[in-house]
């Protein structure tokens, strides 16, 4: 009897701490309602600050956004067609690395908070995990740090979905014509040894590398792929060594990527073409490598000569305290000038903004005409060197002032 | 007639959540079945793990091989032959883990479902990119929120029955034994591996079915979303938070601690790990006890 | 061969350095850590800041974060462990109580390096030139991490079982509820172990941020690879933790070079599982 009680009672005292949760839930859900009169501009977005995606997300997306909305806010606002400015105000979820986290944020961001735009999440899984909601809610999704081949199709099912940074056929049909002209001029075999990370990203590049590759006749004499979790790569390397390939190309992620930097370097592994994953165009990457990383190719790639993105990498580095990457950053800060600039034109309505930005041009910091096809960004740099310390553009077709390429590259120091 | 009365009132609490997403915004329907989820989940965990006191972490290997089985099937057959598919995988996978590793005790046991979790999600992993290409599946199925809601609270139901019946048969009678010490059941002539196998297949089918109806939310699946060790954790610490012991013991583990969780990341986004893990260290202490001894004593409970 | 060899070796030394910390933890002071790897992490940030800041080299890192790992560990023991220890009816409760109190750690550990460092990765470049060994050239740091872990371990276990004192962690590693019949202080000799747990955490955040990229979030890689080392060699055996660490790190290798580095991972699990049904107390565990 006794005892039941004491049960009883702890029950009643769990009852108690899930009501005052729940109570607390309410108020915090509803105080977000908005106010009769606008006076601010809400926009929200989850993005993962803390798991396994913080490290991406922390690097390309979060700065961006936090920049933008400074600069606006420090300029008066988010200019609206009538000429007032509105300040922006943001509500800021850590998603966590968790796709069922991502989504019910965007549920709250969309129903709770009543947001009048959405920024996406980091990373191709969790940009399509959210992207049937922003659909059903009407909310125009900016899809920034989302490589896919599938873009044509989202834009059919989605039609207010937009792909900001291309697809992996781009990335490595632009890799392959480079590659094709070395060949031709002789300076390299026609062996690549091919490495992947066993996730969406590297899984989506090297099955659209293997028919690009091999279609130009290259033999992909060493083809494997390793677990995200990977973190010594000295018996990957010595195996791609003895394939006898001229070519080292790895789709990799950060952790991968300098690893295999590190490791090269100590095996004095220096093949003429050397290309990693995400990770290569970060500004750190020469630090890190502790030295000259002259040669290294990777996905993107800035054109040192055009002042818009020196100007966006200096005004980055001011308000961040960091300097931006090379590769996804500009492409999400020109998504969100793109929004603001179309949020000038047409107004707050979703439907509105959606349209313009599927038809309109911009002036964004990748040049005074950006606009998109289909709702995809193509003006995207697709592979990037270092040379002389910074890591400029290479790639033939994507935007203007490219670099040529300088093949072979040099030994590390 | 107290049972009757139980029924009742379960049944009108079913009812009326089942008809709350008609009246709530998306976003609490969200909640809702998030909750529901983990309120499925602790319970199917805490039908084996409570009873055999075998802490097991295996949750997301089940999971996420339901998800997976969706993922992989939506497009091919019907929708209800997909779930079959996916319990029938499940059970499967649960014999053969079952048989072979019921005989571990302890930690060991524990360390083991964790291995087994993360080896199932790497050979997925290897499977997709070596055998099929392709890493990343999508499933398009024209699920809203509030229909896969309902899938899951059916699924909940289904499941707190199972466990109810569990406890009232001759089946329960032997778990309480076995629980008390296996070896005098074991003599008192209780197939305890028989049993545990049996419970064991029936939690793990059930996780299965979890993951199997929540994978079209995420509409893209690939092996880092679906074997996230974190609902191995959740669902651990949900049960053991309400007593794994009791029926709705799971149940009232997870509502509140879904609910904190949810109100942490709303309010608190920056400090949610430090908040977390503060109240984490809070609940150990505060418990004066200590989990296991609630565990224990809720055992001695089951007895008198 | 030889080069597969000698690349196990070098990867399974650190292996080997992460597990004989937790090993010490769990089997003599009993408390399962699950924040073990949180510290390493924590101890890799202070390396990265002493050493890009303070221009202080990590070699000498290891002076200031060494003790520093101790006496964290010491007040962590006095502060949350110990009131755990002392009203833990038997060891399993303190097991349950352990793993859920350090799973909170975890997180604060966690949530801490995450307002000061960002969720980012960190990596930089120390120590990264090439060392030939027998014909099979290593990195630097690498090779540093094998021959602290080999030391070390010789260190512990010279200590364990030739001197007095270790006598007294072993006797309290075996029976805690006998040990103080026999006037022993468990209570000092738990929070010493834990302590030098916590010291060895320090060393391989030190050595292993020189080649290893890593995030605030990172630690429970770490923890889980220790974990399987730990359980694989053997609860509290520093002998076991290094075998059984060169063990995964030779497997590691092999699989890589012969069958696919895709299933590394998969091999280890495969190998741990294995072996758990076979030797269900580890290679040098008490049967």
């Amino acid at each position: 009897m006794k005892h039941s009680i004491a049960e009883a009672a702890r029950a009643a005292r769990r009852l108690t701490t899930c009501a005052t949760a729940a109570v607390l839930a309410v108020m915090v859900g509803t105080s977000g309602l908005e106010a009769q009169e606008r006076d601010k501009v809400t926009i929200g977005y989850a993005v993962s600050k803390s798991g396994p995606n913080a490290g991406g997300a922390d690097m390309t997306v979060t700065p961006n956004y936090e920049l933008w909305v400074e600069e606006v806010n420090a300029a008066g606002g988010l200019k609206l067609p009538d000429g007032s400015q509105l300040p922006i105000e943001v509500i800021a979820y850590d998603d966590r690395s968790s796709a069922e986290e991502v989504v019910r944020a965007v549920e709250r961001l969309a129903t709770q908070d009543e947001v009048d735009f959405i920024l996406p999440p980091w990373g191709t899984g969790f940009n399509l995990a959210v992207a049937p909601l922003m659909a059903k809610f009407g909310y125009p999704h900016l899809a920034g740090a989302a490589v896919t081949d599938k873009a044509s199709d989202f834009v059919k099912r989605w039609d207010s979905s937009f792909w900001f940074m291309g697809g992996s056929a781009d990335y490595v049909n632009a890799l392959t014509e480079i590659l094709i002209a070395e060949r031709e001029a002789g300076r390299i075999n026609d062996k690549i040894a091919m490495i992947s990370v066993a996730d969406g990203f590297g899984i989506d590049l090297v099955k659209a590398a293997r028919p690009s590759f091999e279609g130009a006749g290259f033999d992909v004499s060493y083809d494997k792929t390793f677990p995200p979790g990977t973190s010594d790569f000295a018996t990957i390397l010595n195996e791609a060594d003895n394939s006898g390939a001229d070519s080292f190309v790895a789709f990799s992620y950060p952790p991968h990527t300098f690893g295999l930097t590190k490791q090269a370097k100590v095996a004095s592994y220096n093949p003429p073409v050397f290309y990693l994953g995400v990770g290569a165009g970060f500004p750190v990457y020469p630090k890190i490598a502790g030295g000259s990383v002259e040669g290294v190719m990777s996905l993107g790639g800035i054109d040192p000569d055009n002042e818009l993105n020196a100007a966006y990498r200096a005004k980055h580095e001011d308000v961040v305290g960091r300097a931006p990457d090379y590769w996804g950053s500009v492409l999400i800060y020109a998504s969100l000038q793109m929004l603001g600039q179309a949020v000038e034109r047409v107004g707050l309505d979703k439907a509105a903004v959606a349209g313009e930005l599927s038809t309109g041009t911009f002036s964004t910091v990748l040049g005074a005409e950006t606009r998109l096809e289909n709702n995809q960004l193509r003006a995207i740099n697709w592979v990037g060197q270092w040379q002389d310390g910074q890591f400029v553009a290479v790639s033939a077709q994507g935007g203007d002032g490219m670099a040529a390429v300088k093949l072979p590259k040099p030994g590390w120091e | 007639m107290k049972v009757q009365t139980a029924f009742v009132l379960a049944a009108a609490a079913l009812v009326v959540l089942a008809l709350a997403p008609l009246f709530i915004p998306d976003y609490w329907t969200g909640v809702l079945l998030g909750m529901t989820g983990y309120v499925t989940l602790a319970t199917a965990w805490a039908m084996f793990s409570g009873p055999t006191r075998y802490v097991s972490l295996a949750t997301v290997a089940f999971f996420g091989v339901g998800a997976y089985t969706v993922a992989v099937l939506n497009e091919a057959m019907p929708y209800p032959l997909v779930l079959l598919c996916a319990a029938g995988i499940g059970m499967a996978l649960a014999l053969v883990v079952g048989l072979s590793t019921l005989r571990l005790a302890g930690v060991y046991f524990v360390i083991f479902t964790f291995g087994l979790a993360e080896l199932v999600r790497q050979l997925v992993s290897w499977w997709e990119v070596n055998v099929t290409y392709t890493m990343g599946r999508y499933v398009f199925l024209p699920f809203e929120g509030r229909h896969i809601y309902w899938q899951l609270l059916a699924l909940a139901a289904v499941t707190l029955l199972i466990s109810w019946a569990i406890g009232r048969s001759r089946l329960g009678l032997a778990l309480k034994a076995v629980g008390d010490d296996e070896t005098v059941a074991a003599h008192a002539g209780v197939d305890v591996t028989r049993i545990k196998l049996l419970l064991f297949v029936i939690s793990a089918t059930i996780i299965t079915l979890v993951g199997a109806i929540q994978a079209p939310r995420w509409t893209y699946i690939e092996p880092s979303i679906v074997f996230n060790p974190t609902v191995s954790f959740m669902t651990l610490i949900m049960a053991l938070l309400g007593g794994a012991m009791r029926l709705w013991g799971p149940l009232v583990g997870a509502v509140p601690l879904f609910l904190l969780f949810e109100w942490l990341s709303v309010s608190f986004p920056d400090h949610f790990s430090i908040i977390l893990g503060l109240l984490f260290i809070l609940i150990v202490f505060v418990m004066p006890n200590g989990v296991l001894a609630r565990l224990e004593d809720l055992r001695k409970g089951g007895r008198a | 061969m030889l080069e597969h060899v000698i690349n196990g070796l070098v990867l399974g030394g650190t292996y080997a350095l992460v597990a004989m910390g937790l090993t010490i933890q769990y089997g003599i002071a009993r408390i399962m850590n699950l924040s073990f790897g949180d510290t390493i992490i924590a101890a890799c940030f202070a390396t990265y800041v002493l050493f890009s800041s303070f221009a202080i080299s990590p070699v000498l890192a290891l002076l200031i974060l060494v003790p520093a790992g101790y006496a964290f560990s010491l007040v962590i023991y006095r502060v949350i462990m110990r009131p755990l220890v002392a009203r833990a009816p038997d060891e399993g409760a303190l097991e349950v109580d352990s793993i859920l109190v350090t799973f909170g750690l975890l997180f604060v550990i966690q949530g801490v390096l995450l307002i000061f460092f960002g969720g980012g990765y960190t990596s930089y470049s120390f120590l990264n030139t090439p060392v030939n060994v027998l014909g099979t050239v290593v990195a630097g740091n690498r090779l540093l991490a094998v021959v602290l872990s080999l030391l070390i371990g010789l260190a512990l276990i010279v200590i364990l079982y030739r001197t007095r004192w270790g006598m007294i962690l072993r006797a309290v590693a075996l029976s805690p509820q006998n040990a103080p019949l026999f006037g022993i202080d468990t209570d000092r000799a738990a929070r010493t172990a834990f302590a030098i747990g916590g010291a060895m955490a320090a060393t391989v955040g030190v050595v292993v941020s020189m080649f290893q990229t890593f995030t605030a979030t990172a630690g429970v890689v770490f923890t889980m690879k220790a974990l399987i080392v730990v359980i694989l060699g053997g609860k509290g055996s520093v002998l076991g933790a290094v075998v059984a660490g060169l063990l995964l790190g030779l497997v590691e290798t092999f699989v890589a070079a012969y069958i696919d580095p895709g299933l590394t991972l998969a091999a280890v699990y495969g190998v741990f599982l294995l072996l758990l049904l076979v030797r269900p107390n580890g290679i040098f565990g008490k049967a």
